[in-house]
């Protein structure tokens, strides 16, 4: 092992490059969205654009000290981190500020602070803890379900501050599990699940949902004469479809269990309800937003969608409508295509690892931000539920920007060491 | 640490896999929303699009003689949208318009009623001071703006049952022409109803950008696609105002109408109809409780009774009686008959005053005989041309329908009445088939019975018998706006099927009328009038009295026809109404001679006494 001082040149300034070019790009949407003619001042800290401008010098101090400590202090530390940040998720529950219903704030003076952003760097580094342990097969029973604990812990906290959207975010890391070895059934098991539970929503009445059983019971019934004939095959067959029974009524229940406006908007996304005045509008004026640009989109500053307000929460979770207005089909596949990019830049990154941990926690960030970036964009887009989450880099709000520049900047420091473990 | 043989390494694609196609699935979208979709562009605009009604001017009204007798005067409602009206602080917006929260409530619910995107009036017409306080608050109350009107303004406290009034329009009117919305106005009456057409004008609209909160944030495509308001057409009246205002005065402290043609265009100079009413009255916020107290008034102020009443003609019809026995041929101006006190057949009595007993046709309108003219109506039925007496009482029916009678002239205001000349069905059915004949329908003859007519028909026969055989419809408006033409129908010459030389002895029998006949009262000097007078037989008191004329006898400049009820005799008031009329017509002056009938005629109070 040479020992070395850290290099710049050794940074992944690929990652680096795109990171800088999302959030400044981000900045300038957020100016255009919150932009007031007779109030413009760049410098303007009480406007949402001035604030992140703070938020923004701010992330680079956070990456340049990330930088400066020993990369082993992360992975050495993962579960005192993640200790902290589960923490400060039960303490959130106890003295946290509600905001929209949500009890997810500390309230500092003026400053607010949402704890679960930062819960998933910590919950990167210690999954990437635990299964870089050599002894550790994510095969086996007991490895799966400590795996999972750490992954749903925070998941379960953050569901508790009632913060649907963001406790979504950890079934994310079932990307790093299946990198794993975690059987890729659990993608077709999945996509089963997902498409039994759009039929069970689509098929509202009971009648139905028998009908789609009996049908399910017919296809399981068949394929037992296509398998050996013994007892032990008839009990996996009954069991698979008690599951399936369980799992369609428990849809039906948990789907009741969730708020009215939550049924709202996935009613609305499954087309079971026309509403574009009530849950349907953020969605409707959303695409007008993206719509109305076309190919190149109305030109900075000149969108009447996010301007004038028409889209909700332009300067957050639908920043993207304002890209997409301004700056067109240009500047909206620009966008996606750059998100792409550095996904794949950095699980092409985390593959060219040595260290277990480094290439754990890469498929960490990757898959946190790849979540993130579907869900947010294919929300916006109308394609996905409306789940309240932001766009990373870009949208509006200190904490995501910090908790994201966090996350990336702790792999690009892991990534530099990589020479150092010849 | 260091990594062992990965067998799960392949994996990665995998997962590359999965970033490119989320990746591609949104480019796809992307370009499904940006480029191959228009609807959105539209949408966007029609989200910030804000059209704002520009109301345009009302027409102005200008009398013969140009002067300007009605005219617009700028007023305020303030509008509510009540979608938008939500969320203000309602007690604070009390307190600005000085309204409790009850009366708040009940005007949302009205508006919400009318329509919850649609504009309606929360507080009607407001002052100049108020309005101009209130625009300075409004910002903080969305949902809520102040709407700029036009009222009417009368100089001239004349002329309202022509003129007119404008009103809100009613939910009827608004389902019947889509141009109006809630809180428009629209002529309710007289010329403003019927010229609404043109009057109105053209709304403009004015194209705004606005928030989602509707604030406004600037001109759409900096006005590029506004549409300038147009304001309604001017209309030029026939009328002389000046005529008008005489005309009322005379008429004060009675009940009747004076209608005044201009034979030669069929233009209304003057249309009196008593009692009238300030037309400043029925105007703004004072309207309705004015309205309300007009229409209890026992004379009847709002009913327009130069059209809308119709009275038995008298003495004026015997006129057409001798026009049209003249072209059948049954009558000559030689022709003599005898009245002894009367008219008498078999028992029936037609009385008449004490005259030279034989006369001719000229000396018998001069003296206005029953008998002569029971005697001529008996010849035109019982023509022998015809097979029978119903067949020549068609023909004399056909006559007078020419003529205008018995039917709507078609003015150009709304509600003429159109009198009655009855039908041979009436009569059959009263009768029997071939059980009457001009006997049993003699009262024709000298105006009575079943024949009714307007003022307007009245004043139409003197213009007719003026120009020797043809009237022109008569109307108020002589053209609208500064170049465009009026109605043709309007000059069109509606021939009465009157040879014009039958004419000649009517009229010198009215010259004699005048000179020293029926109403000599109604002299002028050095102009000769042609007149008829007239009396309605009235069982419930004094009788109606009328009188019809035109002047002078050649070139004649004004036919007119005064009715006033209860005034007896034809000569004492009618006469002198319609000559003073005339005088100041075409002369612009009374002279000092005829001083003391104008004072008498101003004096006259011919209500009856116990209805004062
Ligand atoms: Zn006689």
């Amino acid at each position: 092992m040479r020992d070395r001082r850290l290099a710049w040149r050794d940074l992944d300034w690929v990652i680096i490059s795109i990171y800088l070019l999302l959030v400044f790009f981000g900045w300038l949407n957020i100016y255009s969205a919150v932009y007031n003619p007779s109030n413009h001042a760049i410098f303007d800290f009480s406007q949402r654009y001035g604030k992140q401008m703070i938020w923004i010098a701010a992330s680079i101090v956070i990456a340049l000290i990330i930088i400066i400590i020993a990369p082993k202090f992360f992975s050495q530390f993962s579960y005192a981190i993640y200790g902290f940040h589960i923490l400060s998720l039960i303490l959130v529950l106890l003295f946290g500020k509600e905001v929209a219903g949500s009890k997810s704030w500390f309230q500092i003076g003026s400053f607010a602070i949402q704890p679960a952003e930062f819960v998933k760097y910590a919950t990167s580094l210690a999954l990437a803890q635990y299964l870089s342990n050599l002894d550790v097969k994510v095969g086996n029973l007991k490895a799966t379900i400590i795996a999972g604990v750490i992954i749903i812990l925070p998941a379960f906290l953050i569901l508790l501050q009632n913060d649907t959207g963001s406790a979504l975010v950890y079934v994310s890391f079932i990307f790093v599990l299946y990198r794993r070895g975690l059987s890729g059934n659990i993608f077709v098991i999945g996509l089963i699940f997902a498409f039994l539970a759009v039929l069970t929503l689509l098929l509202q009445s009971l009648t139905y949902k028998l009908i789609l059983l009996g049908v399910i019971l017919l296809i399981i019934s068949l394929s037992y004469l296509f398998m050996k004939k013994n007892l032990s095959n008839v009990l996996k067959l009954f069991g698979i479809f008690a599951i399936i029974v369980a799992f369609v009524f428990s849809v039906d229940l948990g789907f009741s269990k969730l708020q009215p406006h939550q049924q709202v908007r996935i009613k609305v996304l499954l087309n079971l309800k026309q509403d574009l005045r009530g849950a349907g509008y953020n969605v409707y004026q959303s695409k007008i937003a993206i719509g109305s640009g076309s190919i190149s989109g109305k030109g900075f500053l000149n969108g009447t969608q996010t301007k004038f307000n028409f889209v909700p929460e332009q300067s957050t979770d639908f920043i993207f409508c304002t890209v997409g207005e301004e700056w067109g089909f240009i500047g909206s596949s620009l966008v996606v295509i750059l998100f792409v990019i550095l996904l794949i830049r950095i699980i092409y990154v985390a593959e060219r690892q040595r260290s277990i941990f480094s290439q754990i926690y890469g498929y960490g960030v990757a898959s946190v931000l790849f979540f993130h970036f579907t869900i947010n964009i294919g929300m916006v887009l109308g394609i996905l539920p409306v789940i309240g989450i932001p766009l990373p880099f870009f949208s509006y709000g200190g904490s995501s920007l910090w908790a994201f520049t966090i996350l990336l900047f702790i792999f690009i420091r892991q990534d530099a060491e990589r020479m150092k473990l010849l | 640490m260091i990594m062992r043989k990965d067998k799960y390494a392949n994996r990665k694609y995998t997962i590359y896999g999965f970033f490119i196609f989320v990746g591609i699935i949104f480019l796809i979208r992307l370009s499904i929303l940006q480029l191959f979709n228009n609807e959105y562009v539209f949408a966007a605009e029609n989200n910030t699009r804000k059209d704002i009604t520009i109301y345009p001017p009302r027409g102005l009204v200008f009398d013969r003689n140009n002067k300007l007798i009605v005219y617009n005067e700028a007023i305020f409602d303030l509008m509510i949208i009540p979608k938008e009206a939500k969320d203000i602080n309602i007690v604070n917006f009390c307190k600005l318009i000085g309204i409790d929260t009850l009366e708040y409530q009940r005007k949302y619910k009205k508006a919400k009623k009318y329509s919850r995107r649609k504009a309606s009036i929360f507080v009607k017409q407001l002052s100049k001071t108020q309005t101009a306080f209130l625009q300075e608050k409004l910002f903080q109350f969305p949902g809520f703006y102040v709407q700029a009107r036009t009222l009417r303004k009368y100089p001239y406290k004349n002329a309202a049952h022509l003129l007119g009034f404008i009103g809100e329009v009613n939910s009827k009117e608004l389902k019947n022409d889509t141009f109006y919305s809630s809180g428009d106005y629209i002529g309710k009456s007289g010329i403003e109803k019927s010229y609404e057409k043109y009057l109105r004008g053209e709304k403009g609209v004015e194209k705004l950008m606005v928030d989602v909160y509707n604030r406004e944030k600037g001109s759409f495509h900096n006005g590029k696609y506004d549409i300038p308001a147009k304001k309604g057409y001017n209309l030029h009246l026939g009328l002389d105002v000046d005529l008008q205002t005489y005309g009322e005065e005379l008429m004060r402290n009675k009940i009747g109408a004076i209608v005044a043609i201009e034979p030669s265009s069929g233009e209304i100079i003057s249309m009196v109809s008593a009692p009238s009413y300030d037309p400043n009255l029925l105007v703004g916020r004072i309207r309705s409780n004015n309205y309300d107290s007009l229409l209890k008034d026992k004379h009847k102020p709002l009913l327009t009774r130069a059209l809308n009443s119709s009275y038995p003609p008298g003495s004026t019809f015997k006129l057409v009686q001798a026009l049209i026995a003249q072209q059948e041929g049954v009558l000559y101006p030689s022709t003599t008959y005898t009245c002894h006190n009367g008219f008498n057949y078999k028992g029936l009595h037609v009385g008449c005053h004490s005259h030279t007993p034989t006369i001719n046709l000229e000396e018998a309108i001069k003296i206005s005989c029953n008998a002569y003219f029971c005697n001529v109506y008996r010849s035109i039925i019982n023509n022998h041309a015809y097979k029978n007496s119903e067949m020549g009482f068609r023909k004399w029916r056909d006559y007078t329908l020419k003529m205008g009678f018995g039917k709507k002239l078609g003015i150009d205001l709304p509600y003429e009445r159109g009198g009655n000349i009855p039908k041979v069905e009436y009569y059959d059915k009263y009768y029997g088939k071939g059980h009457w004949n001009a006997i049993t329908t003699i009262s024709l003859a000298i105006g009575q019975g079943e024949i009714l007519e307007t003022p307007l028909q009245m004043a139409n026969e003197a213009a007719f018998i003026a120009n020797r055989g043809y009237y022109y419809t008569p109307h108020i408006v002589a053209q609208i706006g500064d170049s465009a033409k009026n109605n043709p129908s309007f000059t069109k010459k509606n021939y009465v099927g009157i040879n014009s030389k039958y004419f000649d002895i009517v009229v010198n029998g009215m010259e004699k009328v005048v000179e020293n006949g029926t109403a000599k009262l109604a002299k002028i000097d050095s102009i000769a009038v042609c007149g008829k007078t007239g009396t309605a037989q009235n069982p419930h008191g004094e009788n109606h009295s009328v009188f019809i004329a035109f002047a002078p006898k050649d070139n004649p400049q004004i036919a007119i026809a005064v009715f006033v009820e209860n005034s007896g005799y034809g000569g004492t008031w009618a006469a002198p109404i319609a000559s003073l009329m005339i005088e100041k017509y075409l002369k612009g002056y009374i002279p000092k001679n005829r001083k003391w009938l104008e004072k008498r005629m101003l004096e006259g109070n011919l209500i009856p006494e116990d209805e004062r």
